[in-house]
C-alpha cells in the first residue's frame, strides 16, 4: 500500500518488439497483488476468446484497441503500484522502431530503465538503440533483463553470453549503474520471487532491486537553478504589493536570505520568502514547485532564471546538442523550428548536422547531413534569443529542450545540450 | 507532508509539485483555459491544486460544469461552496439546454453521460476555450493509462490515440491551431489512494456521499443504484435501505454505490487499500458496455 510519505521511483521499459516488456509489467503488477479482479477477469476473458493457451499478461497494459488487435504496444502505458517500501510509476514503452518517439517519451522522466532482451536472440539493433537512448537521456540506473529464460532451459551459459555481450557494449555508453537479471516474465522467475530453476543466479529478484536501488543522490543540489514560470500578482487589497515568482526548482537548494542573480537581466537581489501556498518555507529543492519573493523590486518575468551570482548558466544562442529526431520529414541544415527550453520559447535554425550516430556500432557517421525519423545525431543550432542552459549531463532540466514544427505545432525533436557558447 | 532529510520529497509532495507545475504552465501559455468540474473528488482536488498554484492570487480561469440534469444535489452544493470560496466564474453547460437547442439529440436511448460530450464540445467552442483541465487519472482505466498530460484535440474535439505528440521531460508543448484545444490532465500520475491521502492531509471538503450513509437503493446489473426520479425502476427491481457510499460520482443514473461503513477518511483509505475491484469497474455503468468503451468515448471528445 502506498503510504503518503514513501518515496517514488519512476521506471521505463525498453527493448525490441516482443521481448516481453508488457508481459513483465503485467507479471510485476500481478505478483505484487496490484491487479484488481475485474482487470484480471477482463484479460482472462480476452485471452480465452482469442484461443491463447495462457493468460496474456501484456493485455493488462496494452489498453488501446489497435494494440490488442495487433498484439503490440504502440504508445506508452503508465501504470502504478506500490510495495511497503516504495511507490512506482511505470512507463511501459513500445519496442517497435516506428514508435521510438513514444519510447523516448516514456524514458525521458525515468529514474531507471529496464532493457529486455529475448534470451534466444540476444541483443538486437533495437535493444542497442534503446540502451543508447537511455544513456543519452542520462537515466541514472539501468537493468538488463534477460527474458524468456524458460525457452532456453534456464541456461546459465546463454545468460553469461548475453551478459558479456551487453557489458562490453555498455562500456561505450554513459551508464553509471548497471544490473543484469535472468528472468521469465511469463512464468515469473526472478520477477518478484527468486527462481527455483536458476540456482546458479545469486542476485536479487527484479522487484527486490527496484525496491532498494538508491536514487536519492541523482538530483543536483548544488547549482541553484529556478526557471521562472509565472508571475503571481494578486491585485487584491489584502495582497496589494505581493509579487511572487512561481516555478519549479531545477537545481540547488534555495533559502530565504540567499543572494541571487536574475538572468538574462543580470540584476541581483536577495530571497525574502519562499512560499508554498500559505506557508513560508526554510528551503526549497528539486523538484518542488514554490513561489519565490525577492527583497528588491527587480524586473523578472516568465522565461527568466533565478540563480546564484557565482554560479549561473551560460546565456547562449549557439547550442551544440544531441538530438533524437521524431518526424518523418528529415532534419536538415537551415531548417527553422521553435525551441522550448525550461520556460523559454524561441526560434532556432539548424546550422549543421555534425554526425549521425549508428546505434549498433556507435560509429559516428560524418557524411550524412540529415537525420531521418528515429535517428540520433549531434547538431549545432542557433537561437533567436539566448537560452540559459547547462550541459545535460549536469542538469536534466536546464540541459534539455524540445523542437516544435512551426507549421504543424507537433513536437519533432528532443535535445540534450552538450555545450553552449 | 514530509520532507526527507536527504532532500527527497515524499511521493505525495512530488505529485503535488508536478500538478502545480502543470497548472502554472497552462496559465502562462494558453489564452483561455478552463477547469472542468465533474463534481467528483478528483475535480475538487484539482481545484485545491489550482488554488495552491496561484495563491495568494485567484485562480486565473473559470470553472466549467456540464450539468446533466441528473447530478447529485450534494455535489452541486459542494461545487457552489468551492466556487464561492475561490471567487471563480462558473460556466454551466446544460445537457437539457443542449437538447432543447438541438446541439445534441436525445433519442431516448443515448445516456446522459454520452450526451455530455456534445454539450461539452459545444461549450468549449462557444466560449473559445483553448485548454480544458480534466481530472482524469491514468490508474482509472486502460485507455486513460495511455494519454498524455497535454492531450491534443482537433477541430472536432477528437483524440487520436495512435498519433499522440511526444511528451518529453516536463517540457509541455501547448501549440494548437485555431479551433483546436488541449485537454490537460494535472492528476495523470495520481492513484485513487493518493487522492484520498491528499484529501485527508489537506482536509479537503468533498461531497458527503463519498462517506457511509443510509440511502434508498435498488440493484441493477449487479450494482446498487440510488433511488431517483430520473431512474425509474424496472420490473422486478425493489428499493431497500442500505448503508452505502459512492466511490466515484457522476450521473446519478449511471453511478453505482457500494455497501460500506467507512464514514471517515481513514476508514475510506482502509477500504480502498484492500479493494479488489477498480473504482470504475465497481461503480460505473458507463464503462461496462464494451472492452473499449472508454477509448471510444475519449476519441469522440469525452472528458
Ligand atoms: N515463453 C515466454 N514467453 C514470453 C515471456 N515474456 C513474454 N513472452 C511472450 O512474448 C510475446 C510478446 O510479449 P509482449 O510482452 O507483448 O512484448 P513487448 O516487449 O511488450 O512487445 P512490444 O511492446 O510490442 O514491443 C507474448 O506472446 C508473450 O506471452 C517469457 O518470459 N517466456
Ligand atoms: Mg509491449
Amino acid at each position: 500500500m502506498a503510504g503518503p510519505s514513501m518515496d517514488l521511483l519512476r521506471f521505463a521499459t525498453a527493448g525490441s518488439v516482443d521481448d516481453g516488456k508488457s508481459t513483465l509489467i503485467g507479471r510485476l503488477l500481478l505478483d505484487s497483488k496490484s491487479i484488481f479482479e475485474d482487470q484480471l477477469e477482463a484479460v482472462e476473458m480476452t485471452s480465452k476468446s482469442r484461443g491463447y493457451d495462457y493468460t496474456d499478461l501484456a493485455l493488462l497494459t496494452d489498453g488501446l484497441r489497435s494494440e490488442r488487435e495487433q498484439g503490440i504496444t504502440i504508445d506508452v502505458a503508465y501504470r502504478y503500484f506500490a510495495t511497503p517500501r516504495r511507490k512506482f510509476i511505470i512507463a511501459d514503452t513500445p519496442g517497435h522502431v516506428q514508435y521510438t518517439r513514444n519510447m523516448v517519451t516514456g524514458a525521458s522522466t525515468a529514474d531507471l530503465g529496464l532493457v529486455l532482451v529475448d534470451a534466444r536472440q540476444g541483443l538486437t539493433e533495437q535493444s542497442r538503440r534503446h540502451a543508447v537512448i537511455l544513456s543519452l537521456l542520462r537515466v541514472p540506473h539501468l537493468v538488463l533483463c534477460v527474458n524468456k529464460m524458460d525457452l532456453v532451459d534456464y541456461s546459465e551459459d546463454k545468460f553469461n553470453e548475453i551478459h558479456a555481450e551487453f557489458t562490453s557494449f555498455a562500456t561505450k555508453l554513459a551508464i553509471p549503474d548497471l544490473t543484469i537479471v535472468p528472468i521469465s516474465a511469463l512464468k515469473g522467475d526472478n520477477v518478484v520471487t527468486r527462481s527455483q530453476d536458476m540456482d546458479w543466479y545469486s542476485g536479487p529478484s527484479l522487484l527486490h532491486h527496484l525496491e532498494n536501488v538508491h536514487v536519492a543522490s541523482d538530483r543536483d543540489l548544488v547549482d541553484t537553478r529556478f526557471p521562472v514560470q509565472y508571475v503571481v500578482r494578486p491585485k487584491s487589497d489584502e495582497y496589494h504589493d505581493y509579487r511572487g515568482y512561481a516555478g519549479r526548482v531545477a537545481g540547488g537548494v534555495l533559502k530565504p536570505g540567499d543572494e541571487v542573480l536574475v538572468l538574462p537581466s543580470g540584476m541581483t537581489s536577495k530571497i525574502s520568502e519562499i512560499d508554498l501556498f500559505d506557508k513560508q518555507l526554510d528551503e526549497a529543492f528539486p523538484p518542488m514547485s514554490v513561489t519565490v519573493r525577492l527583497e528588491d523590486d527587480v524586473d523578472v518575468s516568465r522565461g527568466d532564471m533565478i540563480c546564484r551570482p557565482q554560479n549561473a548558466p551560460q546565456p547562449s544562442q549557439d547550442i551544440d546538442a544531441m538530438i533524437c529526431w521524431m518526424s518523418s520529414t528529415p532534419l536538415r541544415p537551415r531548417q527553422k523550428l521553435s525551441i522550448k527550453h525550461t520556460t523559454r520559447t524561441a526560434r532556432a535554425m539548424i546550422k549543421d548536422v555534425q554526425y549521425r550516430l549508428d546505434v549498433n556500432s556507435l560509429h559516428r557517421d560524418l557524411e550524412t547531413k540529415e537525420l531521418v525519423l528515429n535517428e540520433i545525431g549531434r547538431v549545432q543550432l542557433r537561437t533567436t534569443s539566448p537560452l540559459l542552459c547547462d550541459p545535460y549531463e549536469k542538469n536534466r532540466t536546464t540541459g534539455s529542450f524540445i523542437l516544435i514544427d512551426e507549421a504543424t505545432g507537433v513536437t519533432v525533436g528532443a535535445g540534450m545540450i552538450n555545450t553552449a557558447s | 507532508m514530509t520532507v526527507h532529510a536527504d532532500y527527497r520529497l515524499s511521493q505525495l509532495a512530488e505529485l503535488e509539485a508536478e500538478s502545480i507545475h502543470i497548472f502554472r504552465e497552462v496559465a502562462a501559455e494558453f489564452e483561455k483555459p478552463v477547469l472542468m468540474f465533474s463534481g467528483g473528488k478528483d475535480s475538487i482536488v484539482m481545484m485545491r491544486l489550482a488554488e495552491k498554484a496561484f495563491f495568494p492570487a485567484k485562480i486565473p480561469f473559470p470553472v466549467l460544469q456540464v450539468d446533466t440534469g441528473y447530478d447529485f444535489p450534494e455535489v452541486l452544493e459542494t461545487r457552489d461552496h468551492w466556487v464561492d470560496r475561490l471567487g471563480v466564474r462558473l460556466v454551466i453547460a446544460s445537457v437539457e439546454a443542449a437538447i432543447a437547442n438541438g446541439v445534441v439529440v436525445d433519442d431516448g436511448k443515448t445516456s446522459r453521460n454520452r450526451l455530455q460530450t456534445g454539450t461539452l464540445l459545444h461549450a468549449i467552442e462557444e466560449e473559445g476555450f483553448t485548454a480544458a483541465f480534466g481530472g482524469g487519472r491514468r490508474d482509472e482505466e486502460k485507455a486513460r493509462a495511455k494519454e498524455r498530460v497535454y492531450s491534443h484535440r482537433d477541430d472536432f474535439g477528437q483524440w487520436d490515440p495512435k498519433n499522440q505528440r511526444p511528451e518529453l521531460w516536463s517540457l509541455y508543448n501547448g501549440r494548437i491551431h485555431a479551433g483546436e484545444h488541449m485537454r490537460i490532465f494535472p492528476l495523470s500520475n495520481w492513484t485513487e489512494l493518493d487522492i484520498w491521502y491528499y484529501i485527508g492531509a489537506e482536509e479537503i471538503d468533498i461531497p458527503n456521499i463519498y462517506f457511509a450513509h443510509q440511502r434508498r437503493v435498488f440493484r441493477r446489473d449487479n450494482m446498487l443504484y440510488s433511488e431517483s426520479e430520473h431512474n425509474p425502476l424496472r420490473r422486478g427491481e425493489t428499493v431497500e435501505e442500505r448503508t452505502v457510499r459512492f466511490r466515484t460520482v457522476g450521473d446519478i443514473t449511471l453511478t453505482g454505490c457500494v455497501e460500506s461503513n467507512a464514514d471517515t477518511i481513514a476508514a475510506v483509505i482502509g477500504e480502498i487499500a484492500v479493494a479488489r475491484v477498480t473504482e470504475r469497474g465497481e461503480t460505473r455503468g458507463d464503462d461496462r458496455f464494451s472492452e473499449a468503451a472508454m477509448e471510444d468515448r475519449k476519441r469522440e471528445g469525452y472528458f
